[in-house]
């Protein structure tokens, strides 16, 4: 909680600055940077250290140091009782934490990616997400489910989807997707200090970037609000809201809408289960036109979720259709070029935003 | 099961052609867990294999069970065991293997290559000595490891790296990838990305094959699949699921698990409680045989029994090849676990060069056949680069191809309009 209200003060004095990224970034020059890498590995050891009911379970993330290495350097600290490498058995490894989890310790189990959740869904799904319900409040599971999710670069169908849709339309799952080092650090440590089943979705292409950190982000208790959205940057025109990479594509549209004199409003939407229908709302009735951006697959995916939310509540805002931008309808192809069309461009989303502004988009 | 009697007669080993030392057969393979650490310490593990399991962690012991490859194999000792037509069909698909996968090294590298690139360097002598014997229309189930078993397959190496530059030439047009290799024509079945994935889908093709000759009555179908795995995938559900219903239906599989010992980083030691692949077989019913995967030869002569047996309808068998990657897991794979005692000793062990040692000494081909099968190799492999580089990108509109075989479904029939409405529809059989 304290977390939202040093946001708002952060943001606040952001104000005085005209909110375009490159600002940004020179005025973080005072403050430190620091790749998502380096967030998701520290917020692991601090929440390993406040609380040895936490542990992590996965494949490589012990002695590989983490097959992205996330996890580099926790074996040493925390040695092999609370940093666990499995064999290669995903339903076995996750239907093993859940049933950890049941008697109330917090196990941390590693995707190697979110497609090799597929073959332990049914413990994802039914041993964990239902069980609160099923067993009415008597027993959680205050497990996380994190890993990299949605597409790299050339790995072919079988690595690339994007999950959130999927997990993020089951009740009793909490589904998190960070964008930022802020929201890596501060969601994660949410999460696992959450008593509920959370799947946290992570980019692997994200992993080296860096970004500006404050020093309320780095301390140790910082956290973040599950179910809340942030507004990366404020704008009157239109709002673009995206989850995951997709964000710092809809800012670099952002910029090249500004000098087309489009003042758009960028939605990182954080958290996609519970979704922040109010701040989405609350944007598309000041500006009353919506892009919704997503790397995944469009039907029945999140941006379909966000245009009913919209036409539920804020039919009588909108002035014109709700675009939106999805990957390709296809599994994902391998050959580069090919690729490159599957997955959603800048150029897509400042086609999408002059749309919705009924301008030519040549 | 006769497992029991069976290890009483094993002690003759008719599987292993240069029995290991006496002492290692007694020796356990995984040093006592302190009771403390239950899932294993490394530093403990590696302290006590690095030094001495590594280097023998194998006992020779095999388990056989057909009493026909016994007497086989007392015949055998004394003669060659190739002619010399096979002794350079192998040597050539063994180089032709190393040679191709040493050049997707270099092109990943330059950069025509991307994504994942799982090389096959060191482990030829398992997929040589499998696939060679297979026809055309046996099946073959792999990994994301699958160049060499494109290769050996017959897939054409033009094909093959085609697919791997994301041209259209490639045997997959470019959608598949390094990881994902098909093709109808040869009847390789894939190229998974998954582990375990691959199994219950060769054992699919195995009851196909069944199938089509008990109850769609094709009386000459005798198609045998193969299914190659490796050591990490032996903890997986799935590969005990189907050793199950293999061993129950008898189906014409075998189960090659290419066992290098390492998974990534993950040591087989470290994640298996019994290490010894081969013992899972009589446990479902079915023979389970362990054989030396960096000699030919010997993978050959096992290989020619698992395949006959399952020709002749006799059921599934276990083999578990003991070979090792050269590379690491895959071209993004620092590789800085594996001890550089270990690499040096299966390097001097390299299957290419015992097989042109052998060769040699016994006279069936002179060092320049083999340096003219060098050399055409070596043309074969600069050629595909070359194709592929010529070769044209996907076009836009493949994006949107193959997604489904039949687009509109069937319910639509090819004038567009519903079948069901067509009277003919629902007269007599279902043909329409």
């Amino acid at each position: 909680m304290l977390g939202i209200v040093r946001q708002k003060m952060l943001e606040q004095s952001l104000k005085k600055i005209p909110p375009a990224v490159s600002v940004l970034r020179s005025y973080s020059s005072a403050a430190k940077q620091m790749t998502i890498r380096d967030a998701l590995n520290s917020a692991l050891d601090e929440e390993m250290s406040a609380d040895s009911k936490v542990f992590l379970m996965g494949e490589e993330v012990g002695e590989y140091q983490g097959a992205y290495k996330i996890t580099k350097g926790l074996l040493d600290k925390y040695g092999p009782e609370r940093v666990l490498d499995t064999p290669i058995t995903e339903a076995g490894f996750t239907g093993v934490a859940v049933g950890a989890a049941y008697y109330g310790v917090k196990p941390v189990v590693e995707f190697m990616t979110f497609n090799f959740s597929m073959q332990a869904i049914d413990h994802i799904i039914n041993s964990a997400a239902k069980t609160n319900y099923m067993s009415s409040g008597q027993i959680s599971v205050p497990i996380v489910f994190r890993g990299p999710n949605g597409a790299a670069a050339g790995v072919g169908a079988q690595h690339s989807q994007c999950y959130a849709a999927w997990y993020a339309s089951c009740p009793g799952l909490k589904v998190l997707a960070p964008y930022s080092s802020e929201d890596a650090r501060g969601l994660l440590k949410a999460a696992i200090r959450d008593p509920d089943p959370v799947v946290f979705l992570e980019n692997e292409l994200l992993y080296g970037e860096s970004f500006p950190v404050s020093d309320e982000v780095l301390d140790s208790s910082f956290c973040l609000p599950i179910g809340k959205a942030k507004i990366e940057r404020k704008g009157k025109d239109v709002t673009i809201a995206a989850y995951s990479k997709m964000v710092g594509y809809a800012l670099k549209a952002a910029e090249t809408l500004e000098k087309d004199g489009i003042d758009a409003e960028v939605i990182n939407l954080r958290s996609i289960r519970p979704l922040d229908r109010s701040m989405i709302n609350a944007s598309v009735r000041k500006t009353s036109r919506l892009v919704t951006v997503e790397e995944a697959f469009p039907q029945h995916g999140v941006g379909a979720e966000i245009c009913v939310s919209i036409v539920e509540e804020s039919f009588a805002y909108l002035d014109a259709p709700v675009e939106r931008i999805a990957g390709a309808d296809v599994p994902m192809p391998y050959a580069a070029n090919l690729e490159r069309m599957a997955v959603p461009q800048v150029e897509d989303i400042v086609r999408a935003a002059k749309r919705t502004c009924y301008r030519s988009v040549s | 099961m006769n497992s029991a009697s069976c290890a009483a007669k094993i002690s003759t080993q008719p599987f292993s052609l240069n029995p290991t030392s006496p002492a290692s057969h007694d020796r356990p393979l995984v040093s006592p867990k302190p009771a403390s650490l239950f899932l294993g310490s490394t530093r403990k593990l590696r302290l006590s294999s690095s030094s001495k399991l590594n280097l023998h962690r194998r006992s020779g012991t095999v388990v056989a069970v057909s009493d026909v490859v016994k007497q086989k194999k007392s015949k055998s000792t004394h003669s060659l065991l190739i002619t010399k037509e096979e002794g350079l069909e192998l040597y050539e698909d063994m180089i032709l293997g190393r040679a191709f996968e040493d050049m997707c090294a270099q092109m990943y590298y330059r950069g025509k290559m991307f994504g994942f690139v799982h090389l096959y360097n060191g482990q030829e002598a398992v997929s040589t000595g499998f696939i060679k014997l297979l026809k055309q229309q046996d099946s073959v189930v792999s990994t994301y490891r699958d160049h060499v078993h494109a290769l050996s397959k017959g897939v054409p190496a033009r094909a093959v790296m085609s697919e791997l530059f994301g041209k259209t030439t490639g045997c997959c047009r470019g959608q598949g990838g390094s990881m994902h290799m098909f093709s109808r024509e040869h009847n390789l079945l894939g190229g998974f990305a998954f582990i375990g994935e691959g199994i219950p889908v060769a054992t699919g093709a195995a009851f196909t094959s069944k199938y089509k000759r008990e109850v769609l009555k094709e009386a000459d179908c005798d198609h045998v699949t193969l299914a190659f795995f490796g050591d990490g995938t032996c903890n997986n559900g799935q590969f005990f699921e189907c050793l199950n219903m293999a061993a129950l239906w008898k189906l014409p599989i075998v189960f090659v698990v290419e066992n290098n010992l390492w998974a990534i980083g993950m040591s087989h030691l470290r994640a298996t409680s019994d290490p010894q692949i081969y013992k899972k077989g009589p446990a479902f019913g079915m023979p389970g045989i362990h054989v030396d995967g960096m000699d030919v030869l010997k993978v050959r002569e096992v290989a020619k029994e698992a395949i006959g047996r399952a020709r002749r309808g006799e059921g599934p068998t276990l083999v578990e090849c003991e070979t090792y990657r050269f590379r690491g897991h895959s071209l993004a794979d620092p590789d800085e676990l594996r001890d550089p005692a270990e690499k040096a000793h299966y390097a001097a062990r390299d299957p290419i060069t015992a097989l042109k040692k052998y060769l040699i000494e016994n006279s069936l081909a002179s060092e320049a056949d083999l340096k003219a099968i060098d050399k055409k190799i070596d043309e074969v492999v600069e050629d595909a680069v070359e194709f592929a580089d010529e070769s044209p990108v996907p076009s836009q509109s493949q994006l949107l191809e193959n997604v489904f075989a039949d687009p509109k479904g069937f319910g639509i029939g090819p004038d567009g309009r519903y079948r069901c409405e067509d009277p003919k529809f629902t007269e007599g059989t279902a043909h329409v």
